[in-house]
Order: C-alpha cells, then sequence, then structure tokens
C-alpha cells in the first residue's frame, strides 16, 4: 500500500467512525481532535478499526502518533503490510 | 387478549414522536425486547422496543404520522391465557409498562402512565363515564385525545371523533434537502434541551459540590490492564467512572431515582445514564441498564455501542428513558470542572473534568500526580449536602481500589 492509497483508507475508517465527517474537508496535519472534536472513545474506536482493516495493533501509549491524518500515514506506513 | 403498544416518553421533555417505519406488520411474531418501530423525536430517530411476546394484530398508527407520547401504535395479541386475562381487566398500556418500572415517568407527557402496574392513570386527564367505556370498546386512548368538553374533559364525541378520524395524511417525507432536514434535528434537539434544563433550573434547587481525587491508582492500573489485552478489550476511564458511581449509588440512598409528584422514590435497579456529545452540537444521555451488575468487560462493550449508537441516531427507547442518575464526563483535553445540571424527574447528576497532572502532597513531598475533580448536582429538596459528600467521597475511594470495580 503506497501513502496515498493508505491515507486514502485511514481516512475511510475515520469518516467510518465519525460519518458526519466530510472526508474531502479534512486537513492532513491537523489533529482529528481540533478538526472534529475526536474524543477518546473514538479514538478506541479507531485503534479498533486499525487493528480489524489493517492488522495493525496500536499501544494505547501510542495513540498521539494517531493524531493526525499525517501522523497516521507516517505511523502506519511502516508497519502496514504490503 | 389484545394489548395496546403505545408510544412510550423519553424523557421529561419529550411529547411526540412521529413513525418512521415498522420493522413488523400484521401477523408478526413478536417477542420482548424486540424493536418493532422507529420513532422520529427531537432526540433523533429512536428504535422503539417491546415489552410483551405475541402477534401483531393491527398497525394503528402508519409511518409518517406525528402522535402525542402514549398513542396506541399497533394492537398485540398476546394468546395469553386465562390468567394474563384476568389480570388485565383494564385497559393497562402494556406496551410500556416494563419500561416504565424501569424508567421515570414521563412527568411532562398527557398520557404519563402511572407508576406500580394498575390501570392506565386516569387522575390526570378529566373522562365522563360514558367515554371512558366508549373509549375501551372502541380500543381508543383517551390519553391521546384532546378534550373538548368542560375543563378540557374528554366528552363521547371525542372518542367518537378519534375513532371515525383515521388518521391524518402522511406528513411529508423527510425534507427534501438533507442539510435542511439536519438542521431541523439541531433545531429539535436545541428545544428539546432548552426545555428540560429550563424546567430542571426552574423546579429544582440544586446544590452543588466538588472534590479533587488523585486517581493515579486508576489510571495505572487501566494501562496494565489495557496493554495486557487485545484492542477490543480495552477499557477507558469512563468505564470506571460509570461503575464506581453505579456501586456509589447503590451504597448511599438519595441520588438514584425520581423525584415526582412532590416525593422521592429510590429506583430499585441502578441505570446510569451517560452523556453523549454530538458531533453536530447538542447531546443525549441514554443509560447502561443494571450498570452496577455488569462486569467491567461488559459494561465497556455497552457503552461502546451505546456511544456509537447514539451518534449514529440510532437509540432504543428504552435507554432513553432510564437512567436513575447522569454521568457527565468531560474527557481529556478539556476543563477541569464541571457543575452539570440535573435531568428531571431524576435528582443528581455526577461531573468529572479532564485528568490532569497537578502538583500534590503526598506523605510531606509535592509530587506531580494525575488528578480529577468530580462534582455532583443534586437535589436539595431530596438530600443535603453532608449526604451529597458522603456520596461523593465515597465515590473517590471506588476509584481508588480499581481492581475491586
Amino acid at each position: 500500500m503506497n501513502r496515498e492509497q493508505l491515507a486514502k483508507r485511514v481516512l475511510e475508517l475515520v469518516t467510518e467512525i465519525a460519518p458526519d465527517v466530510d472526508a474531502a474537508s479534512v486537513i492532513p496535519g491537523i489533529d482529528f481532535r481540533d478538526q472534529f472534536d475526536f474524543d477518546s472513545m473514538d479514538t478506541l474506536n479507531f485503534a479498533i478499526a486499525l487493528h480489524r482493516e489493517l492488522g495493525v495493533e496500536v499501544p494505547e501509549a501510542e495513540y498521539a502518533q494517531l493524531a493526525s491524518l499525517d501522523k497516521c500515514v507516517a505511523y502506519l506506513g511502516e508497519r502496514v503490510q504490503a | 387478549m389484545a394489548s395496546e403498544f403505545r408510544l412510550p416518553a423519553l424523557g421529561a421533555d419529550m411529547d411526540a414522536g412521529t413513525i418512521v417505519e415498522w420493522h413488523v406488520a400484521p401477523g408478526s411474531r413478536v417477542k420482548r425486547g424486540d424493536v418493532v418501530a422507529v420513532v422520529e423525536t427531537d432526540k433523533g430517530a429512536i428504535d422503539v422496543e417491546i415489552f410483551e411476546d405475541g402477534v401483531v394484530r393491527e398497525i394503528v398508527v402508519l409511518p409518517g404520522e406525528k402522535v402525542p407520547v402514549g398513542t396506541v401504535l399497533a394492537l398485540i395479541e398476546t394468546g395469553a391465557g386465562p390468567e394474563a386475562a384476568t389480570a388485565a381487566p383494564a385497559p393497562a398500556p402494556v406496551g410500556t409498562v416494563e419500561g416504565r418500572a424501569e424508567g421515570p415517568a414521563p412527568t411532562a407527557a398527557p398520557a404519563a402512565p402511572g407508576t406500580g402496574g394498575g390501570g392506565p392513570d386516569e387522575a390526570r386527564f378529566r373522562i365522563s363515564p360514558a367515554a371512558r367505556r366508549r373509549a375501551r370498546e372502541l380500543d381508543v386512548d383517551p390519553a391521546s385525545l384532546h378534550g373538548t368538553g368542560p375543563g378540557g374533559a374528554i366528552t363521547l364525541e371525542d372518542v367518537e371523533a378519534a375513532r371515525r378520524e383515521p388518521s391524518p395524511a402522511p406528513a411529508p417525507a423527510p425534507a427534501a434537502s438533507p442539510a435542511g432536514a439536519a438542521e431541523a434535528d439541531k433545531a429539535g434537539m436545541r428545544a428539546a434541551i432548552a426545555a428540560a434544563m429550563s424546567r430542571s433550573k426552574r423546579e429544582i434547587p440544586h446544590y452543588y459540590l466538588s472534590t479533587q481525587v488523585d486517581v493515579a491508582a486508576a489510571v495505572d492500573w487501566l494501562a496494565v490492564h489495557n496493554a495486557s489485552v487485545p484492542v477490543t478489550g480495552r477499557l477507558l476511564f469512563a468505564a470506571l467512572l460509570l461503575k464506581a458511581l453505579a456501586l456509589t449509588c447503590r451504597g448511599t440512598p438519595g441520588f438514584s431515582g425520581f423525584h415526582r409528584d412532590g416525593r422521592y422514590e429510590e429506583s430499585p435497579a441502578v441505570h446510569v445514564g451517560v452523556a453523549v456529545a454530538l458531533r453536530g452540537g447538542g447531546l443525549v444521555a441514554p443509560a447502561i441498564m443494571d450498570t452496577a451488575d455488569k462486569p467491567l468487560a461488559g459494561l465497556m462493550e455497552e457503552f461502546r455501542a451505546l456511544v456509537t449508537r447514539a451518534r449514529a441516531g440510532r437509540l432504543r427507547a428504552s435507554e432513553l428513558a432510564a437512567p436513575t442518575i447522569i454521568l457527565t464526563s468531560l474527557g481529556e483535553d478539556s476543563v477541569d470542572a464541571v457543575f452539570p445540571i440535573i435531568q428531571p424527574p431524576q435528582v443528581a447528576i455526577v461531573g468529572a473534568g479532564a485528568i490532569v497532572e497537578r502538583p500534590w502532597v503526598v506523605d510531606g513531598k509535592v509530587v506531580p500526580r494525575q488528578v480529577l475533580t468530580l462534582s455532583l448536582g443534586a437535589d436539595h429538596r431530596v438530600t443535603d449536602g453532608r449526604l451529597g459528600a458522603q456520596f461523593l467521597a465515597r465515590l473517590a475511594r471506588r476509584l481508588g481500589e480499581p481492581a475491586s470495580l
């Protein structure tokens, strides 16, 4: 999965968790929390979705690295199997 | 025998709902707990469950119709033997009996069912004996009628008119533009919140207490727990709070129950409601049923499902009507403390701010600790500050022993 595909997949998962978020309006460099009130429940759901869909188990201590789209892509890029 | 399945009230501020769809048709077999209809309310689309087993005999209210709380939506053939037949000489609103036993009475609703399972609470509306008899014969719910007699009394004519007049033409289907519908939903929810909170501030003499709690033990326990389970088994701090609060309610009466008709009644079951903020604005507070009896893992699973459904606008009627007390947790990155407003007819609400690192004195030394400010808004008609302080202190103590939750 290249960077672009990964970003697209992550966005799909984010909008699955927050269906009222318009994927096209998500700004990659800004934290989800600041853009659309992503809270701890959303983050947990996101971690569960990443595990289910991409096979990546993100430890709780590393949640901060999932805070924005850019950070997700950087973090997951090294961990997702091709 | 047939029983009436009625539109349940979902709290003090709901007085009507629009049927969106039926999941059943005449002849469908239903069992207790089945979601049979979707109803659009100011709190979003709600799944309405049925509370008995039987077969649907007739759908009375069709999709698109907006009807007041208490209206008979469908008739259910319960197929009960002579036992049930003798047990129910009065046309009790069976469809809501169970939910009512656990939830707050719809105080604002015209069709407020009585407590404790007799017939309908007929004292709440005036109706002539002849009209009442005729209403029974015709399966018309007097509570759903607008009386035109003296003092708003329901007359025989009102009952006959209700029978003659089938439902008004189905309302236009959902607003043409989704954006318009969303705006309307938002306005409706805002109005519902305004009504409930205004009533609360008007009627309930609140008193407020708060306390700062060192939650390092709970935070550490949680981190260890979450590192040792698969991602689906992870807990949020709020799950600990929910369980600790429910257990505290059980040991300290006066906070989990309902104040109705001038008196307080402790709820035998503790159903903690969770205030869930919706992204578009507004909030709902559905309950986790029997919160104190659930192991943390199960409680967390339900909590997660509940928040998901709340945000998707798919709550169940019983969940909205049930809370005996509410927890509002503002969560990480927010403020230190919240002083929440009680949702009538409840008598208490507990608030939790963000967990923050603060200088704390431990064994004579100042050390950084994880600190949480807990607050209690309680009804002075029911309890005093002394008991409230005990309640909050007990809650804090339970949080200090996370392994026992």
